[in-house]
């Protein structure tokens, strides 16, 4: 069985149509990339997972909560996969701690003590539990999108969807982020990736999709994608043709 | 006939004086209430509800706040509610301020950057949960100043209010003119009470706008 199911998924912007029956397994556990031309869907895809966007024709279930436009749905959907965005998003007005423990407080209920231990437990697993008390702009980029993540990761989700979280950084912060989600791949956590760092999908993840004007235009194993790509296309993605 | 100080004059205004400052706090006070509703649902997802938020807030800026002074006295007791001349404008202070500072505020919720909807959205709040821990302590930080600042409308829109017989500062100058026949000396202290109670205010609205914007780094 598996953990995100989507199948035949349209969405239209207008009438412009930028998913255009979209099918994608994964399963628990799964690394899976998401490569492609700027405008070929794949923000929106991502979107779509957690309920950003509402969809036109489809499905997507996650481990048995359906995507739906009401908010029942939507939070249990939630409650299933987190989101990093390119931006951080970190909430200004709150320390690094405070921004890790808001959704459990707030959503679960948990107590403050609890989140508190799990806010520690988090920023420790991103390498950044002395920045419990830090202001998001007494941090670096990275160390931001580092507590994006750790924030994710307290409401332990099933899966995580990354949209090119290393894009906004300087390149010299892009590692340590990856470092992190190269980690978690490891723990087995399921990541759905938009990315454009090619080595680090080559290296990381279980499949490849390269998405193409709205459809999965070829997926595989990283070995096959890169190495035999079979598309005219994705030859030219790659500067090949 | 009983002659009047210059002392005599200040002190019945300075009486006068309580009424308006009361009549403001009230206004301002029961208008954020009003304000924070019509924002929440000018706002919210539900349709019914951001139209009656924006009917609301169009009637109430697009009419004389002296119409809804005359309506809000005559027009109730035209249909058999006897209202005295203080409720009826606290009432119409209090809606005409809530129209107002409801899209002052929406602006500034507004101003919140799309992303944070998004990140507190994936992190499976609800809306109310995101207004509430997210959205609205930002959008507070940037509203302070313009909220303080249109406070200052609000002390002088009172003045209006003598018209339906409110004994406030405006009518109060007016009774004593009659009875001293100074109207100068009468109204120019009238205004200067007006102006202490105003001045600070806006001042202060200045410089809460350029603390705030020094003190977004430092928290
Ligand atoms: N909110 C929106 N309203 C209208 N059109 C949109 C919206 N969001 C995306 N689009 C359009 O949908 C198409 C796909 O956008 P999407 O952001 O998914 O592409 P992408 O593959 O993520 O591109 P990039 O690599 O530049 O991030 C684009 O043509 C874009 O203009
Ligand atoms: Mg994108």
């Amino acid at each position: 069985m598996s953990l995100i199911a989507i199948t035949e998924v349209r969405k239209r912007f207008g009438t412009n149509e930028v998913l255009k029956g979209i099918n994608l397994d994964v399963a628990a556990g799964e690394v899976i990339a998401i490569i492609g031309k700027s405008g070929s869907g794949k923000s929106t895809l991502l979107r779509c997972i957690n309920g950003l966007e509402t969809i036109d024709e489809g499905s997507i279930v996650v481990a048995g909560a359906q995507l739906a436009a009401d908010e029942v749905h939507l939070r249990a959907l939630r409650l299933k996969v987190g989101m990093i965005f390119q931006g951080f998003n970190l909430f200004p007005h709150l320390t690094a701690g405070r921004n890790v423990m808001l959704s459990p407080m707030v959503v679960k209920k948990v107590s403050a003590k609890e989140a508190e231990e799990e806010a520690r437990v988090r920023l420790a697993q991103v390498g950044l539990d002395h920045k419990f008390d830090a202001y998001p702009d007494q941090l670096s980029g990275g160390q931001q999108q580092r507590v994006a993540i750790a924030r994710a990761l307290a409401m332990r989700p099933l899966a995580l969807l990354c949209d090119e979280i290393t894009s906004a950084l300087d390149p010299e912060l892009v590692n340590e982020v990856l470092q992190v989600v190269g980690k978690l791949a490891a723990e087995g956590m399921t990541l759905l990736m938009v990315t454009h760092e090619m080595r680090f999908a080559r290296e990381v993840c279980d499949r490849v999709v390269f998405m193409h004007q709205g459809r999965v235009h070829e997926i595989g194993p990283p070995g096959d994608v890169f190495e035999s790509p079979k598309t005219l296309e994705l030859r030219q993605f790659f500067g090949m043709a | 006939m009983t002659t009047f100080t210059t002392w005599d004059i200040v002190r019945n205004l300075l009486l006068a004086t309580q009424w308006t400052i009361l009549l403001s706090l009230v206004a301002f006070v029961g208008g954020g209430v009003a304000a924070l509703l019509a924002l929440l649902a000018r706002t919210s997802q539900n349709r019914a509800a951001r139209r009656l938020a924006v009917f609301y807030i169009e009637l109430f800026q697009g009419t004389p706040l002296l119409m809804q002074l005359f309506l809000f006295f005559f027009g109730l007791s035209l249909v058999g509610v006897n209202v005295p001349p203080w409720l009826a404008a606290a009432l119409a202070l209090i809606l005409w301020t809530g129209a107002f500072l409801a899209e002052i505020w929406r602006g500034c919720v507004e101003a919140i950057p799309r992303g944070q909807w998004e990140a507190s959205s994936s992190l499976a709040m609800s809306y109310f949960e995101q207004m509430r821990h997210v959205v609205l302590p930002q959008a507070l930080r940037i509203a302070v100043p313009p909220t303080v600042g249109f406070s200052v409308q609000v002390v002088k829109a009172t003045a209006l209010t003598s018209i339906i017989g409110f004994v406030e500062l405006s009518k109060a100058s007016t009774m004593i003119t009659n009875a001293t026949f100074q109207p100068f000396v009468v109204y120019g202290f009238a205004a200067l009470i007006y102006f202490a109670l105003c001045w600070p205010l806006s001042k202060s609205s200045q410089l809460l706008e350029r603390k705030l914007n020094v003190a977004h780094r430092n928290h």
